[in-house]
């Protein structure tokens, strides 16, 4: 009974409701009813399906339908087909196809690859440890010489924290994607290595290219990102920057022109990651690179960069920074979550050659002299030029005349350097992968210079060269 | 069109891989345990704010607070909130050889695992079931390790060159003998790094134009790998090949998004093992597809080398199947060979080509000798070609201890995921409050586990990840056995609906248990 006079008075309220109203206004409400109800009762279709194909046409086209081959055949003289094969440690005196040469090819810059001392401590890791470490760091692949091995090279360089990789190309290639998603920008230099540019596109950001070490073209990038975002600032609040350039550059041999990229930092607010692959232990008084060669605080540097497979003799690679930076990659960095961990041989070897670099600081300005040595001794031979900076240990000999197609410059060096490699003088052209890269260096060969080199064997390989280039030149 | 027969024309033997169910309260409660973190975790990040509790992260610097800031904030959320709570379950240190038992760093925090202080004590010998040690090579003992030794002093432990300038040494081409000779197939190529093995041969392989077909829950090398290569990716659901023969169907009827064009390749992406599920590739069907389709395959063996097959020659050997099939047979040596670096098996026009155009050739430093000669000492031993039974021995063993185990855990009542044959035993914890507490009431016990959650698994079903060991012994096992079932009990684990009844004193027999619905 007392629902009943409810049901009655609601229906009330809505007949008083109805007549109350003004007519568009029912209109409006009949017709959203009729379209809801229309709405509920018609079919769904889905946009994917294509119906207009029968099955017999299908199965027609999966017969007739020719992949391409998995890989395209390689020529059987292509000229990176065929490696040079090393017997024996790649060290001073290398054997290279069976022939005893001298080293100019290997970047081991201190001579610490057969150091007695490197190899003891790596042996006594090998009997603690064995081999492998069987797991990523997160899981049991942790061991107290990654640890001792990250803290002793926060300290050599003066930082607060340094994170291992198990691989020297990985390090910057997981270190970028780390901090730099989809919408940052990132300003690089033309002639970054190709481990940035990988990183680069993993991370799926915008990218500007910057010409090589022109601070203007840099500004001048800046400046328009500048007036971008006074268009959209609330984008412009959210869009971090970053510029990544190298130390020693490995493609150019020249340095970066780090104070002025401090100066731009501040002043545009855009970090720094600096990759110091080739001037960590060589450049700066006791080796720290290229920060220690300006004489820049090293927090102004937001990230450092750099593999262990250089001056360090060892493999894998490293970033150091502030704690606030590098704790990040611990749990984004995806060559350190996912993959195994540095066997502990190797990051035994590592911590013994930074002892030695800590304990003779003297081997650093020898380094430089021998390569200054080297770079006025190579200059004025005809047909080459000298490439590089007159301190920096990995220098480039390229054609002053290209002959017209690079595959025809690359077979003129190919000779230059199989000259020197039967007079007992080992170098090696320095490879790319044409189609990848960015911007494609000219082709050239690459020079190495080693504490171990005496001067009589620096003369030995200019004067070498200078005989190559004047038989296969001219 | 003739059906691709599932089971029984294909396979030689039985296939049995089970994911039960999560049951529905277990889930219910799941969710509201994720709810109420979620909830604390926004009012801890308001205190921290509002400054009434002490911010512990590091911060940026003063000079740079005015930059555009590195990290959002909600990205962090999960990070500072959940993960910090139970971080002691991770990154846990060592100091002695990863193998059947291991010596740990012991760490205590006083900040409720914002910053860990080490006490200096070892725990000593503890059952380490975490390593992925699956054949037992990771000794500091035996030939391996002589051999690895000797090449060291001869040879330093650095290569300072790239594989194409001064880097190649004649014990990598020894090394590449000998795996394709291991493997059956033409040719291989061996790499630094696993992880970049996958990432950076795959660009190589294919590129614009073509299609990758990748499974669900593929390793985020081949993820990244595949991004990287520039081709169009299609994922299909997890070892599921109606999933895959609808994808492939598809792909070659419409061809290319918008263009219509022929797509130029197809390469379907698998893993033998997946790590996170212990589950196997249903391989044969794969490869009746790839056939049908015209496609290639692409096999990743990082965990089932050395571990699957009755001479532990992976995967293809365990179905009985033609390493001709596989167009490129990848693996790594980190798991089953106690080393580092990875591998590419395949025809010799495919390897000549990533000698000539894969990125790592060209650009990064090759293997370390020793590394080298611990894989070689370590094939040699598996293939017997070192003149003993042992490798033989081990990988029998690591069958047995991996039927022993599963059946154990099964009849115990608890939810394990994946294939009967598989060395990754998953064991279901699904609550957020488990993951912490089974990984350190285990390590009270003196057993090492791994414990994964979020962002590895889905939300609500975390697990812990047993991986066996053709080291471990029948006494460690039912050690391990012993207190996994006291810890189950104790935080309420034995969450499965179907018990087995336990055999009695039958030897090793997948097909003779009973099955029983509780």
């Amino acid at each position: 009974c007392v629902t009943l006079l409810q049901i009655e008075f609601c229906i009330d309220l809505f007949l008083c409701f109805c007549f109350q109203a003004p007519a568009y206004h029912l209109i409006l409400e009949g017709i959203l009813i009729l379209w809801i109800i229309r709405l509920l009762f018609s079919k769904t279709y889905k946009l994917q399906e294509r119906s207009d194909l029968t099955l017999k046409e299908k199965e027609e086209l999966i017969e007739e339908w020719q992949p391409e081959p998995l890989v395209p055949p390689v020529p059987k003289d292509h000229p990176a087909l065929n490696y040079n094969i090393v017997s024996g440690p790649p060290t001073h005196i290398i054997t290279v196809n069976g022939k005893e040469c001298i080293n100019f090819a290997s970047f081991n810059f201190l001579g610490l690859l057969d150091n007695e001392k490197v190899k003891s401590a790596a042996q006594a890791s090998l009997k603690k440890y064995g081999v492998g470490t069987c797991g990523p760091r997160g899981f049991y692949g942790t061991f107290d010489v990654h640890l001792e091995l990250e803290e002793r090279l926060a300290k050599f360089m003066r930082t607060e924290e340094a994170i291992i990789y198990s691989y020297g190309f990985a390090t910057i290639a997981s270190a970028i994607p780390a901090y730099s998603k989809r919408g940052d920008i990132v300003f690089v230099d033309e002639a970054a290595c190709f481990a940035i540019q990988k990183g680069l596109q993993a991370s799926r950001s915008n990218i500007k290219l910057f010409k090589h070490n022109d601070m203007a073209d840099l500004e001048r990038l800046l400046k328009e990102q500048e007036t971008e975002d006074q268009k959209n600032p609330r984008k412009a609040r959210v869009t971090r920057r970053f510029i990544v350039v190298e130390g020693l550059y490995m493609n150019t041999g020249d340095i970066c022109p780090l104070p002025e990229l401090i100066k731009l930092k501040y002043k545009y607010k855009v970090r720094i990651f600096l990759e110091e692959s080739l001037s960590f232990g060589v450049l700066g008084e006791h080796g720290r690179g290229i920060t220690e060669h300006f004489g820049i605080n090293i927090d102004d540097i937001d990230l450092i960069s750099a593999n262990m497979e250089n001056s360090l003799a060892s493999i894998g690679g490293f970033c150091c920074g502030r704690s606030f930076i590098i704790d990040h990659q611990r749990l984004s960095g995806q060559g350190y979550c996912f993959s195994a961990s540095l066997p502990p041989l190797l990051a035994a070897a590592a911590i013994e050659a930074l002892n030695i670099m800590e304990d003779n600081p003297d081997i650093f300005q020898t380094l430089r002299a021998k390569c200054e040595h080297i770079h006025k001794a190579l200059q004025g031979i005809s047909g080459l030029k000298v490439v590089g900076e007159s301190f920096s240990p990995a220098l480039h000999l390229q054609l002053e005349e290209s002959c017209g197609s690079r595959e025809n410059d690359v077979k003129l060096l190919k000779r230059v350097v199989d000259y020197c490699m039967n007079s007992g003088v080992a170098l090696t052209q320095a490879c790319y992968l044409e189609k990848e890269e960015k911007c494609l260096p000219p082709p050239s060969i690459r020079v190495v210079i080693t504490v171990e080199q005496t001067e009589q064997e620096l003369d030995k390989a200019a004067s070498l060269l200078k005989e190559a280039a004047q038989s296969v030149l001219n | 069109i003739n059906h691709i027969v599932h089971n029984g024309g294909l396979y030689k033997r039985p296939f049995n891989e089970a994911f039960e169910e999560t049951p529905m309260l277990v889930a219910v409660l799941t969710y509201v345990g994720y709810g109420v973190l979620t909830l604390f975790g926004y009012l801890r990040d308001f205190m921290r704010h509002w400054k009434i509790e002490k911010c512990q992260n590091a911060t940026e610097r003063e000079e740079q607070k005015d930059f555009v800031p590195l990290y959002q904030d909600f990205e962090n959320f999960y990070n500072r909130n959940l993960y910090m709570r139970i971080r002691d379950s991770w990154n846990r240190p060592i100091c002695s050889v990863p193998g059947a038992k291991v010596d740990m760093m012991e760490r205590v925090s006083h900040d409720y695992n914002w910053t860990f202080t080490y006490t200096g004590r070892v725990i000593k010998d503890i059952i380490n079931m975490g390593s992925y040690n699956y054949l037992g090579f990771a000794q500091n003992t035996g030939a391996c390790q002589e051999a690895a030794a000797k090449v060291l002093s001869q040879y330093g432990a650095g290569v300072c060159s790239t594989r194409q300038e001064m880097g190649n040494l004649d014990k990598h081409e020894e090394l590449e003998k000998l795996v394709a000779r291991f493997l059956g197939v033409e040719s291989a190529m061996a790499y630094g790094m696993g992880f970049a093995t996958n990432s950076m041969n795959i660009p190589a392989l294919v590129g614009k134009g073509c299609l990758i077909l990748s499974d669900e829950l593929n390793h985020a090398s081949l993820v990244l790998g595949a991004r990287l290569s520039g081709a169009t990716i299609r994922i299909f659901k997890h070892n599921n090949m109606q999933s895959l023969e609808k994808l492939l169907k598809d792909a070659i009827v419409h061809g290319q998004p918008r263009t219509r064009r022929p797509w130029k390749k197809i390469l379907i992406l698998v893993e033998g093992i997946y790590s996170m599920e212990g589950s196997i590739v249903r391989l044969p069907e794969v490869i009746a597809l790839k056939k049908k389709y015209k496609s290639y395959l692409y096999l990743d063996e990082a965990h089932s080398i050395g571990a699957l097959g009755p001479s532990g020659r992976g995967v293809v050997e365990y179905f009985g199947l033609n390493p001709e099939d596989v167009d490129v047979m990848m693996g790594t040596f980190t798991k089953s060979f106690g080393a580092a670096g990875g591998y590419i098996g395949g025809k010799k026009e495919l390897i000549d080509y990533l000698r000539t155009y894969s990125h790592s050739a060209v650009y990064a430093t090759s293997m370390s000798p020793p590394v080298v000669e611990q894989i070689i000492t370590s094939i040699k031993c598996i293939m017997g070609e070192d003149g003993t039974t042992i490798g033989e021995a081990r990988v029998q063993q690591l069958a047995e201890n991996t039927r022993y185990f599963r059946r154990r855990l099964k009849e115990m009542g608890f939810i394990i995921y994946g294939n009967e044959d598989s060395p990754v035993v998953p064991l279901m914890l699904y609550m957020p409050a488990k993951i912490g507490a089974f990984g350190r009431e285990m390590l009270k016990r003196n057993i090492g586990v791994v414990v994964v959650g979020f962002p590895a698994t889905p939300i609500i079903e975390s697990r812990a990840r047993f991986c066996l060991s053709a080291a471990h012994t029948k006494e460690m096992l039912d050690t391990a056995l012993k207190e996994i079932n006291e810890v189950g009990d104790l935080l309420q684990l034995k969450y499965s609906r179907r018990r087995l009844v336990p055999l009695l004193d039958r030897p090793f027999d997948e097909t003779t248990y009973e099955e029983t619905e509780d």
